[in-house]
């Protein structure tokens, strides 16, 4: 399961990891995230686009606002858990394909 | 307040210096060839898994004391273009008949070789079962053991 440990290559850069440290203590909207941050608004939407697709976020409407908060269910860790199972498993499938032509054009 | 997580999509794509043909063979009938072992359900060691060649077939795994142990189903058996599984294992790598995540397979000429392009989707249907994933790899209030891992990823 230490695989699992994938899924914080999306806080490897270390705004991105600030505006997730932000959601600690509960769902935040956008502009009280980007607060205080030393990057533009735009640039803190990009990087919660990037947790939400690594799961580790998740985002509702309130009127015009949006509204972010940590996954609660793992779901983050279970896709990163599958990502690097995929990777490791297709490379190993590559790798037999290839052996698999070359005897058969011997 | 009760919210639906929707992770994107797994995508996988890579180039095998291989037939279109040749390429489903070994992703299908050749999977024991190339499933990671470590990677099981049953107590037994891993024989290999197997996927049946047919629409509604099953996919299974086949273990060292003679017992089988259902991974999914084959949704779409279309050789030698396309291959759709229904992966149905939790977080703890155990199968569960309600859960029905896909698991879709291309293969495209290209060049000389194949590309395959594989994408694992629905994966908001692995949240209930996720939450036990966390657990076992986070600590109690979830977030001291998001940042050891953190650490951990940063490290190396």
């Amino acid at each position: 399961m230490a695989n699992a440990n994938r899924v914080f290559a999306a806080l490897t850069d270390p705004t991105r990891r600030a505006v997730f440290e932000r959601l600690r203590h509960g769902p935040r909207p956008v502009g009280e995230i980007a607060r205080g941050l030393p990057v533009t608004r735009p640039a803190v939407s990009q990087h919660l686009k990037v947790l939400k697709e690594a799961g580790l976020v998740d985002d509702r409407s309130e009127g015009t606002r949006r509204i972010y908060q940590i996954d609660p269910k793992g779901l983050g860790a279970m896709r990163a858990w599958l990502d690097q199972f995929w990777d490791s498993a297709l490379t190993a499938f590559a790798e037999e394909v290839e052996r698999a032509a070359k005897e058969e054009k011997k | 307040m009760s919210t639906q997580i929707r992770p994107a999509p797994v995508r996988k794509s890579i180039f095998v210096n291989a037939s279109q043909a040749q390429a489903f063979d070994v992703f299908t009938s050749g999977i024991g060839r190339w499933w990671p072992k470590s990677h099981k359900i049953g107590p037994a060691d891993l024989v290999r898994p197997v996927i049946e060649p047919k629409d509604g077939g099953r996919w299974y795994e086949l273990d060292s004391d003679g017992s089988e142990c259902d991974i999914g189903q084959v949704a779409a058996w279309e050789p030698p273009a396309r291959l759709l599984l229904i992966w149905q294992l939790t977080a703890e790598f155990k199968f569960d008949p309600n859960l029905m995540t896909e698991v879709e397979v291309l293969f495209t000429p290209e060049g000389s070789g194949t590309r395959v392009n594989l994408e694992h989707r629905n994966l908001e249907r692995l949240g209930d079962t996720a939450e036990g994933f966390r657990e076992a790899i986070d600590a109690p209030g979830g977030w001291s053991g998001l940042l050891a891992l953190y650490a951990e990823e940063a490290a190396q």
